[in-house]
């Protein structure tokens, strides 16, 4: 089919700072603003225009999958809150034909004093279906959900787990014919994420149309047909959602292979920082690695002051976002109290261990508070690379060349005799 | 819980969300362009909100008593207490005004409406902050929320109302032909409120001032509204200035209808009638022009 489901003309959003800073101000503050401007003759506004959507102008044929990527402030999520109409355009105009769903962040419109049922009800018409509809689809929800003997009790007794269950239910049986998602996959536990991504393939089957935001790369090349990559506002790139990645991957953008942090944007307390992240094989930074070689996860930090003690620790997620493990350096150097300095940690990965594909890592800088880890400097999704089997037979693959399942894939000492 | 794994793209998850056959394409047009510089109220579109709207009511009213030990008794309570404080101050001592009936009965049927209309303000006022969570992340018409806000305060009108006819009874005092047109009156009340609350709930989206504001603005309005004394008592030069409060015109009209008092002057209410709806068109207006901001500025 041809007709395009969502059709955008020269969509622009601009936002005035100075304005927005008032929106946290008070009415004084804006009265004496103009007060003062007045007084003086000034005629410069206080305020400086940020287009946070410039021009951007694409059709989504039906049944399309479409990713949006692009870095923190490209305008990914300021084109999705104008196609939700959450928020309007200063420039350009949309169509969308059929029915919009948006996939909302989990617990929006749950009101914790209101009952399983009722918030069923509520959080079904926020989404836009109709009472009969929500009649019709109720005992599969709660199914799906499994807080059948919860149903009657308030949300604020359910444990975390239920309601993002209930929440995700649903949202999973509202059946739009355009469904806008944003970032869910970045809440919730990883069986909602994956209960997310499987329903935005069944979705995108039956020939639904979805629009898909997300930082997660994986996800976007895995789900999506094309992809449009955004920055600073302007689609730079459109295409096949796998180049598309590929290419912004290679470009060293947001989640690569090498992250620096600068002054401004360094994350961290008043304790440490993250300088940068690196991924290394063989002495070089390397966005694709392989699977048989030992990968370097390299973290520099400075530590500001003396403090508890602090130490590196990374979080390693597969391609499909599960966490395939954590690890932190226990070496006796981050027993004692924190010192000031610059520091640069490698956690090495044995080689023949991650499973092929898509890696992301977490990087932190943390410290023990009790039985968690205090998460002082840390970046989700800092890094990210590929691993590959060079297909050589000398890997844990042997000659096998079908895909190979599971979190990591490691090569194993056999012993074998024959009796 | 089930475990639900996630296969390659050709090979898809069959969840317990498997599709149903696609349901008839649904033919609407979303159209998203820029914000009109004249809003004008989308009528057809908040009647296709008309569910959510019900469903927003009913949340607040569900929510209202929730936890509470004496729960909707509050509505019986807060009026009654209020009305023996004000027949002792104002009745007994100050020995105030109050059109011939007697002094508990003339302040309580004012209460009524009074408390309506200052609830409605109160809740419409900060209900878009109130459901912040809401205006970020779904599309729904805003309007509906403070016109859910001036709705939910209805319920606590029926209670206090039983009260009302219990002191008739008590009181001996009947009820006269303009009761017809109490409801009416109310309503008015209502639009006024609404006004008020959809220029209150805009300006709260931006300044957090509002919710200080607000305490201090229904305590002068109440003084001039004459709940706890009679307003026919002022010369009628002031009498012509306070109808353009609203709350006038309401309380002496829903009297008239309980207590068959002396009927409200026509002039008087017609200058109401036209403050309540230059009050609704005001806030509707200012509402409907900060609307397109309220998801980045709340």
């Amino acid at each position: 089919m041809t007709t395009a489901a969502v059709s955008s003309e020269g969509l622009s959003k601009r936002y005035r700072i100075g304005a927005l800073h008032g929106a946290y101000g008070t009415l004084r503050d804006s009265l004496s603003a103009t007060t003062r401007r007045a007084l003086r003759h000034e005629h410069r506004p206080d305020y400086e225009d940020i287009w946070a959507l410039r021009d951007v102008s694409f059709d989504v044929r039906d049944g399309e999958v479409l990713g949006l990527i692009g870095r923190n402030g490209a305008g990914k999520s300021t084109l999705l809150k104008i196609l939700t109409r959450i928020t309007t355009p200063t420039e350009g105009r949309a169509t969308i034909r059929g029915r919009v769903g948006s996939l909302l962040e989990v617990g929006t419109g749950f009101h914790p004093e209101l009952t399983g049922r009722e918030n069923v009800f509520l959080n079904g018409s926020l989404l836009g279906m109709k009472r009969r509809e929500i009649i019709q689809k109720y005992s599969e929800i709660v199914e799906f959900a499994g807080v059948e003997k919860f149903i009657d009790t308030p949300v604020k007794r359910y444990s975390s787990g239920m309601s993002v269950r209930l929440a995700f239910a649903v949202a999973a049986y509202l059946e739009p014919e355009v469904l806008l998602v944003d970032e869910v996959l970045a809440v919730g536990d990883a069986e909602f994420q994956r209960r997310c991504l499987g329903q935005m393939e069944n979705l995108s089957q039956s020939g639904r149309t979805v629009i898909f935001v997300s930082h997660n790369m994986q996800a976007v090349a895995q789900l999506c047909d094309r992809a449009l990559l955004l920055d600073g506002g302007r689609i730079v790139n459109d295409g096949p959602s796998a180049e598309i990645v590929a290419e912004y991957l290679q470009a060293g953008h947001g989640s690569g292979a090498s992250r620096v942090w600068g002054e401004l944007d360094a994350r961290g307390d008043e304790l440490v920082r993250l300088r940068s992240a690196r991924v290394l094989q063989d002495d070089a930074v390397a966005g694709s690695v392989d699977v048989r070689k030992p990968v370097g996860i390299e973290i520099a930090f400075t530590v500001l002051d003396h403090g508890e003690p602090v130490f590196p620790k990374i979080k390693v997620f597969d391609r499909q976002g599960d966490v395939a493990f954590n690890a932190l350096d226990t070496s006796s150097r981050w027993q004692g109290p924190a010192r000031p300095g610059e520091y640069v940690s490698v956690a090495w990965i044995p080689g023949n261990f991650l499973n092929e594909g898509l890696v992301s890592v977490d990087v932190g800088i943390c410290s023990l508070d009790g039985t968690k880890f205090h998460h002082r400097a840390a970046e989700s999704d800092a890094l990210s690379f590929h691993v590959h089997d060079p297909g050589l037979g000398d890997s844990a693959r042997g000659q096998f060349i079908g895909q190979v399942k599971g979190v990591v894939r490691p090569l194993l000492e056999w012993s074998s005799e024959e009796r | 819980m089930t475990e639900l794994k996630l296969e390659p793209r050709e090979r898809a998850a069959q969840p317990p969300a498997a599709p149903a056959p696609r349901p008839p394409r649904d033919e609407r047009v979303t159209v998203i362009r820029p914000a009109p510089r004249w809003p004008h109220l989308d009528v057809s579109e908040i009647w296709h909100y008309r569910e959510l709207l019900a469903r927003l009511v009913w949340r607040d009213i569900a929510v209202r008593y929730k936890q509470t030990s004496i729960g909707v008794a509050w509505a019986v309570i807060q009026p009654f207490l209020t009305m023996v404080v004000f027949s002792l101050v104002f009745g007994k001592f100050g020995n105030f005004p109050s059109k011939g009936v007697p002094y508990p009965i003339f302040t309580f049927s004012a209460l009524l409406p009074w408390t309506f209309f200052a609830s409605a303000v109160a809740l419409s006022s900060t209900s878009l902050v109130t459901n912040r969570g809401l205006v970020t992340k779904v599309y729904f018409p805003r309007v509906l929320m403070p016109l859910a806000a001036v709705t939910v305060p209805i319920v606590d009108f029926f209670p206090a109302f039983i009260v009302l006819v219990g002191l008739m009874a008590y009181y001996s005092v009947w009820p006269g032909i303009g009761l017809l047109f109490a409801p009416l009156f109310l309503l008015m009340a209502g639009i006024a409120a609404l006004g008020v609350g959809l220029f209150l709930s805009a300006l709260n989206a931006r300044y957090r001032d509002v919710p200080y504001a607000v305490p201090f603005l229904i305590q002068i309005w109440f003084y001039l509204s004459g709940v706890v004394y009679a307003l026919s008592s002022l010369p009628d030069k002031w009498q012509w200035v306070l109808a353009v409060n609203p709350m006038t015109a309401v309380i002496n009209g829903f009297q008239w209808g309980v207590l068959d008092t002396a009927a409200p002057d026509l002039g008087k209410t017609a200058v109401s009638v036209a403050a309540t709806a230059v009050f609704f068109v005001l806030g509707l207006w200012y509402f409907r022009r900060t609307e397109p901001r309220f998801a980045d500025t709340i």
